[in-house]
């Protein structure tokens, strides 16, 4: 079996061409046979499947996807790519796990990423770095690099990942597939492993936007459990797929378009452009004047929460624990020290340097002030534009270890793609294209709440092009 | 020299919430360890907060009650340290902007002068939980029962200036939260503590002086004890040329002392910022309105209706209103017998405040009903029994079932009231003591007491005595 699309596995679902068993067995198979080499999965769910009678019979019954580890799931091991979780096995489901199970989805596996999603490249993880299906020399991007290379490759149809900077949109665009970061307080928060609380978002990667949608209406809503989910009510995102984008006028931020892109991405990025113009959408020239402080001010909000929402890794009631430790002091010290690595360890450190006394209102208050002003930036763009466009990264995927011993270098990765964090607003990366035979993404940024307008706008791209349906060699074999 | 004390004190209430802050677990005390604890108490990954409404509810009622200025907006920041009894690493307390802000309490002293207390600030947290130290050999154990129930910290303005008046202040805010029911103020539960700023100054200096907190109070005694004894030891520091320290310290009641805490339990960098879990707290005039109108009676307002209305004795008023539940009982009671509110504050006040402490019991695990009592007391008044019947009946319904009617009759202790049965006893009586009664006519009144006595001890108690009073005058003068 080649690489299907969610929509595919329905229809075949549907005129019984195959049962929800043999396509849970094709996708294991699969794994199997990928996962030594790629490394997209930590843990493999291959028990049978059985579909209660409990399960609504939802148009997604049947259908398998790959978690990121980051989201609990009951009864199974969820190491949020750390040592210091290697051993924890979930008592509960994310509500977003929640929702799908109740819906007859399959989970085939928990997928590799950065260590609790901290990181641009999946090297961070406890568990090896995934490789990229594209060059098995490059990284998938992270953090939900697992999740964007087991869609990639096939060994899943889609998959949930999470996006406090980017960790979404940079990976489905390294690995030449469709990644939607919706609004922040659209999914609930239950349930997924906190980096950053303000900036969290579980998401999508999937071959296609149509795909996503499918996946976003069930995933998607308020949760009582979760006090920054939002009410807004859930539009049934697949209905809004057909629509027409003559008019649509779409904002190029000058920021994002200022000579520090590659030639050789910028001319991919004029081609998709020009593509959208041919659909009747109009194009703008904008300007988010301060959204070049989206970088630093990303890394004093997130470290300072991350070294809050991390201080739960203690070793006294689950997760690793030192057998070191002398009194309490040496216990927290050789627990934390033996459980984290390097990156997390780097910003917790960060973090709570900006947060501590006399320290706070030069960096995590004026953060928060700039955060204010970012959202300003796109408050007022929207008056004028209906969404905004530009390229989800400054390069494509680069070769594993080039970056990481240069933090500063591999944080400058999500330079376009962490604004919509501190924003709160959705935004969605697209493949148009290949620069050596690597993809390249573009991303699309919406208003608050506006995820039906970005899966249309990039479903109408993905009609009269085929960069989403391209892949990589190592899929071949499964033709 | 002389030096003036200045007091601050940071009251600590447990609300009586059936669950907890952020989670579902109940509050219950006293289940066994680790058992009232959710994912949420635990602080496992992924779990979130979520905000307990009855909380907040609770915390604008006390706000209203002290006539403070409720935040339409207040905020839920991180305390970040580390100990085993706080799972999360952090503890969720409203920090920069609190629910109850500027409010403010008159407190009575023993000399009968009041004095109004400035409250600062009201804001809602969670409790942690406890380490246990002395269970196992070398090892602490931790039971997260307590983390996460909530906790009211009422901070006052340094407006205390003695022992007495943070006692007194302390008892005041303790029987304001139990009149307002959001607390049992059970001390010995740790439901009501205090932490006490102590510092002193050279009279008339405007500046303070550098303060000592005194934590974990649990009663009203010692936080007497524990500021006496502090304001001694540091005015005997500054007479002896040294500095106080600011620190925190404990008092230990066993050695009536304060001792400095080990320093690694002492405040450092809490680092704290806006929980991004919990979104700000907003609360409309609409709900301030509703709570107002709900709130009861309190002590002063019931005093003074208690004063007016019901004819009570001003002593005997507060006496009543100073425990609501006493109040509620005395209140109960008038439902059913309101003939003589003085009659029934005087039996509240001497025959069941004496067995509550005889019987170390509050008044919610007293035996006699509120009926009860009063159909006891509507005997006395329609004259089918006398006092001293009353006392004796008191005394067997704490141990029986039977109501007082029903032992009036099976006991046959209705008072006698016939005037011609009674005049028989008066006859025989007067048959016997003639020389008494001579003694009367020749002026000697006091007699007349022990005639009465011999005239009960032949009914046994049952005579209506101002009857047998009247007709044995009648008899003699005949």
């Amino acid at each position: 079996m080649k690489r299907h699309t969610v929509k595919e596995l329905q229809n075949m679902l549907a005129d019984q061409s195959i049962s929800s068993e043999e396509i849970h067995q094709i996708y294991l198979n699969r794994i199997k046979s990928m996962n030594d080499s790629i490394n997209a999965f930590i843990s493999i769910e291959s028990d049978e499947i059985s579909l209660s009678s409990e399960q609504k019979n939802s148009e997604i019954k049947g259908i398998p996807y790959a978690l990121k580890d980051i989201f609990c799931s009951e009864g199974d091991k969820t190491t949020c790519g750390s040592k210091m979780l290697a051993n924890f096995v979930s008592p509960y489901d994310a509500t977003v796990v929640r929702n799908l199970r109740e819906k007859g989805t399959v989970i085939l596996g928990k997928t590799n990423m950065d260590e609790f999603a901290m990181g641009s490249s999946n090297e961070t993880s406890f568990y090896g770095n995934v490789l990229n299906p594209w060059d098995e020399e490059r990284t998938p991007g992270g953090s939900s690099g697992g999740s964007a290379a087991a869609v990639a490759a096939g060994m899943a149809p889609i998959a949930l990942g999470t996006d406090t900077g980017g960790s979404i949109r940079q990976p489905a665009a390294l690995t030449g597939i469709t990644g939607l970061k919706p609004t922040y307080g659209r999914c609930s928060r239950f349930g997924m492993i906190a980096f950053a609380s303000s900036l969290d978002q579980a998401g999508i990667l999937s071959i296609s936007a149509e795909d996503a949608a499918i996946f976003l209406e069930h995933m998607a809503g308020y949760d009582q459990k979760d006090s920054t989910s939002s009410i807004e009510e859930v539009p049934k995102y697949t209905e809004f797929l057909n629509n027409d984008l003559t008019g649509k006028v779409v904002g190029l931020p000058r920021e994002f378009f200022d000579g520090s892109l590659d030639s050789k991405y910028q001319t991919l990025v004029t081609e998709s452009i020009h593509e959208y113009e041919k659909m009747g959408v109009q194009f703008k020239d904008i300007s988010l004047p301060n959204i070049k402080y989206s970088v630093p001010t990303y890394y004093v909000v997130a470290p300072a929460e991350c070294s809050s929402n991390l201080a739960r890794y203690d070793g006294v009631r689950f997760g690793h624990r030192s057998s070191e430790g002398t009194d309490l002091d040496s216990f927290y010290k050789q627990t934390r020290k033996e459980g984290f690595g390097p990156e997390v360890k780097r910003r917790i450190i960060t973090g709570t340097y900006v947060l501590s006394a006399g320290y706070y209102d030069a960096y995590y208050l004026k953060a928060q002030k700039v955060r204010q002003l970012i959202n300003q930036d796109f408050l007022n763009a929207f008056e004028e534009v209906d969404v905004i466009m530009g390229p989800t990264t400054q390069q494509s995927a680069f070769k594993l270890g080039d970056k990481l011993d240069d933090p500063v270098s591999m944080y400058m990765n999500d330079i376009y793609t962490i604004s919509s964090n501190l924003s709160g607003v959705p935004a969605i990366s697209h493949p148009i294209g290949f620069v050596d035979n690597l993809p390249f993404g573009l991303q699309v940024i919406a208003p608050h709440f506006m995820e039906h307008d970005l899966l249309n706008i990039v479903h109408q791209y993905q009609m009269s092009t085929d960069w989403h349906l391209q892949t990589p060699n190592l899929c071949r074999e499964f033709d | 020299m002389s030096w003036e004390t200045v007091i601050g004190l940071e009251i600590h209430v447990q609300l009586n919430t059936n669950s907890k802050i952020f989670s579902g677990a109940s509050t219950s005390y006293g289940s066994e360890q680790n058992t009232n604890t959710s994912l949420v108490d635990l602080g496992y990954p992924g779990v979130l907060p979520v905000l307990n409404k009855d909380a907040v509810m609770m915390a604008i009622k006390f706000g209203l009650a002290i006539d403070a200025e409720i935040s339409r907006r207040s905020i839920f920041a991180r305390k970040n340290y580390f100990y085993p009894d706080l799972p999360k690493g952090y503890q969720i307390s409203q920090y920069e902007l609190p629910i109850v802000q500027g409010g403010s309490l008159e407190i009575k002293l023993n000399d009968g002068t009041k004095k109004v207390i400035g409250i600062t600030r009201a804001h809602l947290e969670e409790d942690a939980g406890k380490s246990i130290h002395d269970k196992f050999n070398n090892e602490t154990a931790i039971d997260l029962n307590r983390a996460g129930t909530p906790l009211l910290e009422i901070v006052s303005e340094p407006d205390i200036r003695s022992a007495e008046e943070a006692s007194s202040y302390m008892q005041q805010i303790h029987q304001l939260v139990r009149y307002l029911k959001i607390s049992d103020g059970n001390m010995q539960e740790g439901s009501f503590r205090c932490d006490a700023n102590v510092s002193v100054r050279p009279s008339g200096q405007a500046e303070f002086g550098t303060r000592a907190e005194v934590k974990n109070i649990n009663s009203f005694r010692f936080v007497e004890n524990a500021i006496n004894y502090e304001v001694e030891r540091q005015i005997e520091r500054l007479e002896n040329g040294n500095e106080i320290i600011q620190e925190t310290r404990l008092y230990d009641p066993d050695k009536d002392e304060t001792r400095p805490m080990r320093s690694k339990e002492e405040a450092n960098d809490y680092r704290y910022f806006p929980d991004p879990d919990l979104l700000p707290l907003e609360i409309d005039q609409e709900t301030i309105d509703k709570i107002k109108n709900l709130l009861p009676e309190l002590f002063e307002e019931k005093v003074i209706r208690y004063t007016e209305d019901l004819k009570i004795k001003p002593n005997d008023a507060e006496e009543i209103a100073k425990n609501m539940q006493i109040a509620e009982y005395f209140e109960a009671t008038l439902d059913h017998f309101d003939n003589d509110p003085q009659l029934v504050t005087n039996w509240i006040l001497s025959e069941v405040i004496g067995v509550l402490n005889r019987e170390n019991i509050e008044i919610n695990a007293f035996q006699i009903e509120p009926t009860q009592l009063a159909s006891l007391l509507s005997r006395i008044e329609d004259n089918t029994i006398s006092s001293k019947i009353a006392k004796n009946l008191f005394n067997q319904l704490l141990t029986s079932d039977e109501t007082v009617d029903q032992m009036i009759k099976q006991q046959g202790l209705e008072q006698i009231t016939d005037e011609g049965s009674i005049n028989e006893y008066v006859a025989e009586v007067l048959n016997e003591f003639s020389d008494q009664k001579d003694q009367y006519l020749a002026g000697k009144e006091q007699v007349l007491g022990f005639l009465v006595g011999q005239v009960m001890k032949r009914t046994q108690g049952k005579a209506n005595p101002k009857m047998v009073n009247e007709l044995i005058i009648n008899q003699i003068k005949k």
